[in-house]
């Protein structure tokens, strides 16, 4: 039958069919997967921020009194050790405090008799996000010098941030998607105005409209496959260069945004679902071309 | 005989100008040879095109194989189709594709396996004296070889209408001699031949043949074998 053997193949001419089709789906595979991959890692980063750092809080003890402030802090810890929805806390020590104030006072800044708070490093469990009041309510009534820091009150605007920015790449890609399917359905009419004849010999010969269609749909999703190749490789070596660069930046925010397997693995597939959109919107076009046809 | 072909008050019109063939009504029999003769302009080709399920016509009834074809559904018409071969004027061979491959084409719309269609293709190519011509495609060949292989590829499926629009226009008379033959031969194979000439001569060349003439759009009946059952000689529309 039409559509599967050496000789139904050749009935249109070898050589690619669509013309420059394959170079201007190679352009919008090239920025389809650098969005898509923005957008991948935007929202990985934006559900690790507001997953992991979301549930971090910094308790800070700000008695000008030593002896009053170590009091506190020993209070403070013995409410976290006990409160239901504390995964963890750490109380950082005199080096890591010089290391935090290091950047902005330098090492001459670091006197040893200038009044520092005490800092605990809290994380919490998903269920102790929920409940925090709760757990800030007994910190400040053991210890009324104690003021709780929510690293998710600071995070939710970067977080919504990033999460407006992986929404906008997402809308690229479905534009993307859309332009694509528009240069399938103008390479496919091209190609059916330049094998009109062809066409119209095969129908009068009892050709059915999908015996034709199967003929273009072929073709134009192999050229359609070859130029998302081509761009998703040029797209693939932009991306490990910003990759390289953000890790060279070495912050923390900035490092967050990385991209997980499982958004190379949907980068990869991008090729074989552009081949795909357009064999079905090749098929779609040649039927209804032909279905204008006698 | 049963009527293959039936038309009644058939007009066509292209666009909104004077019709190009107006109240055609005529019956062909099945298995008969009809030469249409007619003047440049007569409407033959409209006419054959309509009988090959390539035109619509503007008003009237057209029947084949006993079915009412003017209203049949688009996804029926291919199974139509397969059952009238036509040889175009213009030939409308595949110019990238092979003699053998451009007379394979309709076995293979078909379905027809292609292990079975070498020897069908070979000994077509061998009837119509191109065997050693197999592997040329329509640019390398003359005019009246590729009205050959048109020819072949109209009959390599056993049609059981076959319409053939001025088939011997560029061959010599020698090979129209053997062409007509050929028609000839696959009339008394049961199939129904429709050939539109305006070579006055031809029509000599086949004994059993009726003739239709189209004058100005207008269909006439000399031999009255329009008529079905066929009557007699004078002017049917």
């Amino acid at each position: 039958m039409l559509g599967a053997s050496q000789a139904d193949r050749r009935l249109l001419p070898e050589g690619r069919l669509a013309g420059p089709m394959p170079w201007v789906i190679a352009i919008m595979m090239f920025l389809t997967a650098l969005a898509a991959a923005a957008g991948l890692a935007m929202g990985d980063a934006a559900h690790r921020l507001g997953g992991d750092l979301g549930r971090q809080v910094t308790v800070q003890i700000v008695a000008g009194d030593p002896a009053l402030r170590d009091h506190e802090t020993d209070a403070v810890q013995r409410v976290l050790g006990r409160e239901e929805g504390v995964a963890g806390f750490h109380k950082l020590g005199g080096d890591e405090m010089q290391a935090l104030l290091r950047p902005w006072l330098g090492d001459a800044g670091l006197d040893r008799d200038l009044p520092l708070p005490a800092m605990i490093d809290v994380d919490l469990t998903a269920a102790g996000r929920a409940r925090l009041d709760r757990i800030a309510g007994a910190l400040t009534a053991a210890a009324p010098h104690a003021r709780i820091d929510d690293h998710a009150a600071w995070l939710a605007p970067l977080v919504g941030l990033i999460r407006s920015l992986g929404l906008l790449a997402g809308g690229i890609v479905t534009l993307m998607v859309g332009a694509t399917a528009a240069a399938v359905v103008l390479a496919a009419r091209s190609a059916l105005n330049t094998h009109r004849q062809t066409i119209d010999v095969m129908h009068m010969m009892g050709s059915t409209d999908v015996q034709v269609a199967r003929l273009f749909q072929r073709r134009l999703a192999l050229d359609a496959l070859f130029g998302a190749i081509v761009g998703l490789i040029g797209a693939i070596i932009v991306i490990l260069g910003i990759g390289r660069r953000l890790g060279e930046i070495g912050s923390g925010l900035v490092g967050s945004i990385a991209l997980p397997w499982t958004a190379w693995v949907a980068l990869l597939a991008l090729p074989l679902l552009a081949g795909l959109l357009a064999l079905a919107v090749a098929r779609l076009t040649v039927q209804r071309a032909l279905a204008r046809t006698l | 005989m049963a009527g293959i072909v039936q038309f009644e008050n058939v007009g066509l019109r292209y666009g909104t100008g004077a019709e190009t063939l107006s109240d055609l009504s005529f019956s062909l029999a099945q298995g008969s040879f009809y030469f249409l003769t007619g003047p440049s302009g007569a409407g033959k080709t409209s006419l054959l095109k309509m009988l090959y399920l390539s035109q619509r016509p503007s008003r009237g009834s057209i029947r084949l194989f006993g079915e009412d074809v003017v209203q049949l559904r688009r996804a029926r018409l291919p199974g139509f189709r397969r059952r009238i071969g036509v040889v175009f004027q213009d030939f409308r061979l595949i110019p990238h594709l092979s003699a053998f491959d451009n007379i394979a084409l309709p076995l293979r719309i078909a379905g027809v396996d292609e292990r079975d269609l070498v020897t069908p293709v070979r000994e077509m190519l061998a009837w119509v004296g191109l065997a050693d011509r197999a592997s040329a495609r329509p640019p390398t060949l003359s005019g009246g070889e590729q009205q050959r292989v048109a020819i072949a590829r109209a009959v390599i499926g056993r049609p059981e209408i076959l319409v053939a629009d001025e088939p011997t226009g560029n061959v010599d008379p020698e090979m129209a001699a053997r062409l007509l033959h050929l028609f000839d031969a696959l009339n008394t194979l049961g199939t129904t031949i429709v050939v539109a000439t305006h070579d006055i001569h031809l029509l000599s060349r086949v004994a059993s043949a009726n003739v239709m003439r189209l004058d100005r759009g207008q269909l006439h009946d000399p031999t009255g074998a329009l008529r079905h059952p066929p009557g007699g000689g004078e002017a049917y529309a």
